[in-house]
């Protein structure tokens, strides 16, 4: 059997009052590339610099390529590629020289710099000084030095968070083209819901320390496979004891925006029911929205709160 | 030990230096302004200009006083500007110094202020046929001025007394040969606190420690490069201050280049210690800030850079002596004006590394990555 590049067993994290990682368990494949989703908080970060030999588990084991941190740093060190959240470089230093410096970290030669420069589109920008560049080319550096030893397993945190649209979608098209080539697994916290999507083979969902619920988008989805969702909202308030039958799982009503959503086993059933209380009642429906289940609404559902809270 | 990495980490250093230019200010025009100005407004001139307020009253008949001092030789110079006039009386000659004195007849309430403001030191007055004399007896310059007046009054001339006067003019002897040491040393101190220091707190701060040493870069090697291209300025910085001192005041090195350099590195080792341990936790600039200061202030203030510390009291003289700052003025100064060798300074070498190293290995034991 193939050692996966990454396993990670009951890992603890406690600092004083806050449990950040409690219990936390999941294993990566060669070429797998997942995503840690979760709100601020959710304790991806202290998992993810666990894993990068920046913070000690309390309790415990993470093994890369099968080796453990302790006694085997230096191997480790080689097998993965990083990028932190908010790393500010030297300010003074140009994009070339920035590279070149963790370049000899791992003693590559001037050739691999030029190339993960060119990579992550910056060839343009590699004369500039760091204080120079923007949210988006300083986080296409940080990609760059991230990507610069080829490592086999690479962990990148929060890579486009505070980027606009398009340096977003630049970022992503980078870690697309490097799926392709199947060499690299790939771990990435988020809390775009579009970037897990798009970007991952499986997908994490952690809240407070503890993962909620892991697998491929179509697992996840599947598991809730017979949900479906109306959305409405309306021009008065919405009484609270509003009929529903078995076919609904879940009314959710949100006063202050007059919005609302049901969780249905089938739209086809239950649309006409529910327009028809709803008439009888006289509620004027101001919009009626019919879609399938999303990741949003199985995240919210889980945590009771949305991403970027 | 010269692999790439150590010779890239070290060009950091020397990048960041040269390419900032408040870096560039600060540590080598800033010290060459102060030895500029400061040997220049110290740098004792063959004739200066003191003046005197006389305190007269409204309608004052001025022929009492000017009888009074007639020995003296006076002139009487009108202002061409204020239409006021002064009494000017010079005293000395070539080989004492020449002292212009002006005299300036001012109301009461005028003198005053002459006096709050540092323009006059001495006020005169007359009452009935007497002159008086009014100064802070704590101020030796008033003092000096009471003296040479005196004298000039009572008609007396200094280079017929019996006294042989031969002046000094010997080379270490001057303000600014006491000075230029002083600024080579309190530049060390400043350069490698700030740059070793700062830093590493900032680096810190913008969690770049914590992404380098998630490489294989070596941590050893990352102290040693900011410590390796901080002698490598220091040693550019002390050229250039040094090459401004050596033409502009001709200020030579006396003594033994070789004792200078062991001791400038020696200097250069102890900050490099207090500057690691200072740094060795903090991650906020602000704080960092402070604690540099704190180090750095007292030193500046204490150790005899700009005026010699012997004016503090005898208790705290041993204590002030025994602060780095103060060890390696004392040292370079010798080596500077007094024709000393390792020999004499061989003490401070041996204290500046033994603090240097001790603040360094605590330093170490502490330090916080992240």
């Amino acid at each position: 059997m193939e050692i996966p590049i990454l396993e990670v067993k009951e890992v603890y994290k406690h600092f004083k009052e806050v449990k950040a990682v409690d219990g936390v368990s999941f294993s990566v494949k060669n070429g797998e590339f997942i995503a840690l989703l979760g709100p601020n908080g959710a304790g991806k970060t202290t998992t993810v610099e666990m894993i990068e030999g920046i913070q000690k588990a309390n309790q415990g084991e993470i093994h890369i390529s099968g080796m453990h941190w302790g006694g085997n740093e230096k191997a480790i060190r080689r097998l993965i590629g990083l990028s932190l959240q908010e790393t500010r470089f030297i300010d003074k230093l140009t994009t070339k020289e920035t590279v070149e410096l963790f370049a000899s970290f791992y003693g590559l030669s001037s050739k691999r710099v030029i190339e993960v420069i060119d990579i992550v589109n910056l060839t343009e920008k590699k004369g500039s000084y760091v204080q120079n560049l923007s949210g988006g080319q300083r986080q296409k550096l940080a990609l760059a030095i991230a990507l610069l030893n080829n490592a086999p397993l690479l962990l990148l945190d929060e890579p486009t968070t505070g980027l606009d649209p398009t340096a977003r979608r630049e970022i992503w098209n980078i870690l697309i083209d490097l799926k392709k080539n199947q060499k690299t697994s790939l771990i990435l916290t988020t809390h775009y819901m579009e970037e897990a999507e798009y970007l991952c083979d499986k997908i994490i969902i952690m809240d407070k320390g503890k993962i909620l619920a892991q697998g491929t988008l179509d697992e996840l989805l599947s598991a809730n496979n017979s949900k479906e969702i109306i959305e409405f909202s309306t021009f008065d308030t919405f009484p609270s004891n509003f009929f529903c039958d078995d076919g609904v799982f879940k009314l959710e009503w949100d006063d202050r925006t007059n919005c609302g959503k049901l969780i249905v086993k089938s739209i086809v059933d239950q649309l006409p029911i529910f327009l028809k209380r709803a008439n009888e009642i006289g509620i004027k429906l101001n919009r009626l929205e019919c879609r399938k289940l999303t990741l949003d609404d199985l995240f919210i559902s889980m945590t009771g709160k949305h991403l970027a809270d | 030990m010269l692999n790439k990495s150590f010779i890239q980490l070290i060009l950091v250093q020397i990048r960041d230096f040269y390419r900032e230019p408040a870096s560039l200010f600060w540590s080598l025009l800033f010290p060459i302004l102060m030895a500029w100005g400061l040997g220049i407004a110290f740098s004792k001139k063959p004739e200066q200009t003191k003046t005197i307020a006389f305190v007269v009253n409204e309608n004052q008949n001025l022929n009492s006083f000017e009888k009074r001092i007639a020995r003296s030789n006076f002139e009487k110079i009108t202002d061409s500007l204020s239409d006021k006039f002064y009494y000017l009386v010079n005293f000395g000659d070539d080989k004492v110094g020449i002292t212009h004195y002006r005299i300036k007849p001012v109301v009461k309430q005028q003198a005053e202020l002459m006096v709050k403001r540092g323009n006059a030191a001495l006020l005169l007055s007359m009452n009935d046929s007497s002159l008086e004399y009014h100064f802070d007896r704590y101020n030796s310059d008033a003092q000096l001025s009471y003296l040479q007046l005196s004298s000039l009054f009572k008609g007396e001339i200094i280079s017929n007394q019996q006294s042989v006067i031969i002046p000094i003019t010997e080379k270490g002897t001057r303000y600014v040969d006491f000075l230029i040491p002083g600024l080579i040393a309190m530049n060390v101190m400043m350069s490698v606190m700030w740059g070793i220091s700062y830093t590493l707190i900032e680096n810190r701060t913008k969690k770049l420690l914590r992404r380098m040493i998630a490489t294989p870069m070596r941590r050893w090697e990352y102290i040693a490069s900011l410590i390796i291209a901080r002698i490598i300025l220091c040693f550019i910085e002390a050229i250039i201050i040094f090459s401004f001192a050596y033409y502009y005041f001709h200020i030579t090195i006396e003594g033994s280049v070789f004792a200078f350099i062991l001791l400038f590195l020696s200097g250069i080792v102890a900050f490099s210690g207090i500057a690691v341990l200072i740094a060795s936790r903090t991650a906020k600039t602000q704080v960092g800030n402070g604690l540099i200061n704190l180090i750095v202030m007292p030193m500046m203030l204490l150790s005899g850079i700009y005026f010699s510390y012997h004016n503090f009291p005898d208790k705290v003289i041993p204590i002030i002596q025994a602060l780095p700052l103060t060890m390696l003025a004392d040292g370079v100064r010798s080596i500077f004006n007094e024709n000393s060798g390792f020999i004499q300074i061989w003490k401070y070498i041996l204290i500046l590394n033994a603090i240097g190293l001790s603040t360094f290995a605590i330093g170490l034991k502490m330090f916080k990555w992240y």
